[in-house]
């Protein structure tokens, strides 16, 4: 039943596809190469992620999808000696540029993460907490701020009536939700998704899926992913790495349905990985 | 096949009678340990509880030969430990921020950790002769000041690296979590690590002040004592552990009573910081 309705909303979205593909670029990755310390994790990679759509990175573990989504909010700079070079273009801005602000980059470009992470304080806190940093609200605008987040993410009927529980009394799946309304109420224009759903059951899993395919109205998504299905079923892209090298790049259903490079469909069939 | 199960069964066999032996000696090392604990803390309960009375808590220290009570020691103890917590858990807890958050693996990180430590197995009455020379001996006089200080040298180690260790067992994916959000390091620090590892710190705060609050020998040298009723820190200052000291060697018997019940005094007290500390620990999460 779930599989046929999904097969529906992936023909839908095919229509949807050649229609959105003449969205300009939200990110352009230019012979992008990343290091840790002396492992060379991504090799020149270089593609377009484009404005308001879904872009899935796949591929087997340790392939430098993880590590390429989290070039492009410059995470790894978190940690000494892991370097990126070549050029990330943020609507015509070098995010790897030295002098980028990345405070202010990741503000604007959010990110989740495999294992929900609410901060231990309330529901309304969790919300609050980044509006905060970058902007002052008075009682009533945050307040709405909070309601409308929740919304967005899915979550407001859940959690209207606890907003002062602490974000960590709720389900994995809930807390998984209110880390992305936590990110939509920075009001980003990018969402970087690592794996958020490897970590929830199928339930949860299909209602992130469903709110993904209604953010991207409003967001530019990218999304790692281990679940192919997944990736077949919510991105309008998908990029296939392997080894740190970006085998394919294309539109999802070409790529599953006839992709170019034998290694894909070997890997997408699963006769590999 | 046979042969197999056998040589399994021996050693089966070798491994019980080696758990035997490790289990027997290690029910004596505590049953010799639990025997003295028991003897010391039965004699303090017969003697201290016998010695207690309603004026031990509003007389002051008495004058030899007459009757009194414990008064001013008990506030005195109370306001150096007060104030030695003011004084040692803000440095304590940022100096421990610090080595979590900032030092790392830096070097000015591994000194201080290395003092640190050192400071944490100072013997106390070194500190006691420290503060000594460089506040008593130039003031010119003890008080209640030099006490608390010689106090927080013993204190803030115990927060540092309580603190710091509580800090590092915050996941990083909840520090990643914040940057993500464009939070600056300070916040990520104080607004999200530090809230999520309250319970522990405030858990080594407590236990801090569970050691300061029976160290006689640093407040020998500093806070000295005062047999009268006093809350002006710059005065020498009555404080519990060392009215017990002299009482406890005095030879008339109603100080030494009154050395019983200042002793139970301090234990009850270290003994309840201690059950509160355990219960903040266990409120984590």
């Amino acid at each position: 039943m779930d599989i046929k309705l999904n097969a529906a909303k992936d023909n839908q979205s095919q229509s949807e596809n050649i229609i959105r593909s003449n969205n300009k670029n939200a990110l352009e990755i230019r012979d992008l190469d990343f290091y840790y310390g002396g492992f060379h994790a991504l090799k020149n990679v270089s593609f377009d992620v484009k404005e308001k759509n879904v872009t899935a990175f796949i591929g087997p573990s340790g392939c430098g999808k993880s590590t390429l989504l989290r070039t492009l909010n410059r995470m790894y700079d978190l940690y000494p000696g892991q370097t990126a070079k070549g050029e990330i273009n943020f609507y015509g801005e070098n995010i790897l540029n030295p002098k980028q602000d990345l405070n202010l980059l990741r503000s604007r470009i959010g990110m989740v993460f495999q294992k929900p992470t609410p901060f231990p304080m309330s529901i309304y806190e969790n919300i609050a907490f980044g509006v905060r940093l970058y902007e002052k609200l008075n009682k009533r605008d945050m307040d709405d701020r909070v309601e409308w987040a929740l919304t967005r993410a899915a979550i407001w009927n859940e959690t209207k009536d606890k907003l002062h529980q602490s974000g960590l009394s709720l389900s994995g799946g809930q807390q998984q939700r209110l880390c992305i309304a936590r990110v939509i109420a920075n009001k980003p224009s990018v969402l970087l998704l690592d794996e958020p759903t490897s970590a929830l059951d199928p339930i949860s899993t299909g209602r992130i899926e469903e709110l993904v395919d209604e953010l991207k109205q409003d967001y530019t998504i990218a999304i790692v992913t281990h679940n192919m299905q997944q990736a077949a079923r919510i991105s309008d892209y998908t990029a296939y790495m392997y080894l740190g090298e970006l085998v394919e790049f294309g539109l999802t259903n070409e790529i599953f349905i006839k992709p170019k490079r034998q290694e894909t469909e070997d890997y997408i069939t699963g006769r590999f990985g | 096949m046979s042969d197999i199960l056998e040589s399994k069964k021996a050693i089966l066999a070798k491994r019980k009678r080696t758990n035997k032996i490790a289990l027997t000696m290690s029910m004596v090392a505590m049953s010799i340990g639990m025997f003295f604990l028991l003897w010391i803390l039965s004699v303090l309960f017969i003697k201290g509880f016998s010695s207690l009375n309603l004026e031990m808590f509003t007389v002051d220290t008495p004058a030899p030969g007459s009757a009194g009570g414990l008064r001013n020691a008990i506030v005195g103890s109370f306001m150096l430990v007060l104030t030695c917590t003011l004084i040692s858990s803000p440095l304590g807890i940022l100096a421990g921020i610090f080595l979590s958050e900032y030092g790392a693996k830096s070097r000015v990180a591994a000194i201080t950790r290395f003092v640190t430590d050192i400071m944490l197995s100072a013997p106390s009455i070194v500190i006691g002769l420290f503060v000594y020379a460089a506040m008593v001996a130039q003031m010119e006089h003890f008080s209640g000041w030099a006490g608390t200080v010689a106090l927080a040298l013993i204190a803030i180690p115990v927060v540092v690296r309580t603190t710091e260790n509580m800090l590092q067992l915050v996941p990083g994916s909840l520090r990643e979590a914040a940057f993500a959000l464009g939070a600056p390091k300070w916040k990520v620090s104080l607004m999200i690590v530090l809230r999520a590892a309250k319970s522990g710190v405030i858990t080594g705060v407590l236990l801090a002040l569970a050691r300061v609050s029976g160290e006689t020998a640093p407040l020998l040298f500093t806070a000295l004592n005062n047999q009268f009723f006093s809350t002006n820190m710059n005065t020498p200052m009555a404080n519990l552990p060392v009215v017990i000291f002299q009482f406890a060697m005095s030879p008339y018997d109603n100080w030494v009573s009154l050395a019983w019940g200042g002793a139970l005094l301090i234990t009850l007290s270290v003994l309840g910081l201690n059950i509160l500390a355990r219960v903040f620990f266990r409120e984590k999460v």
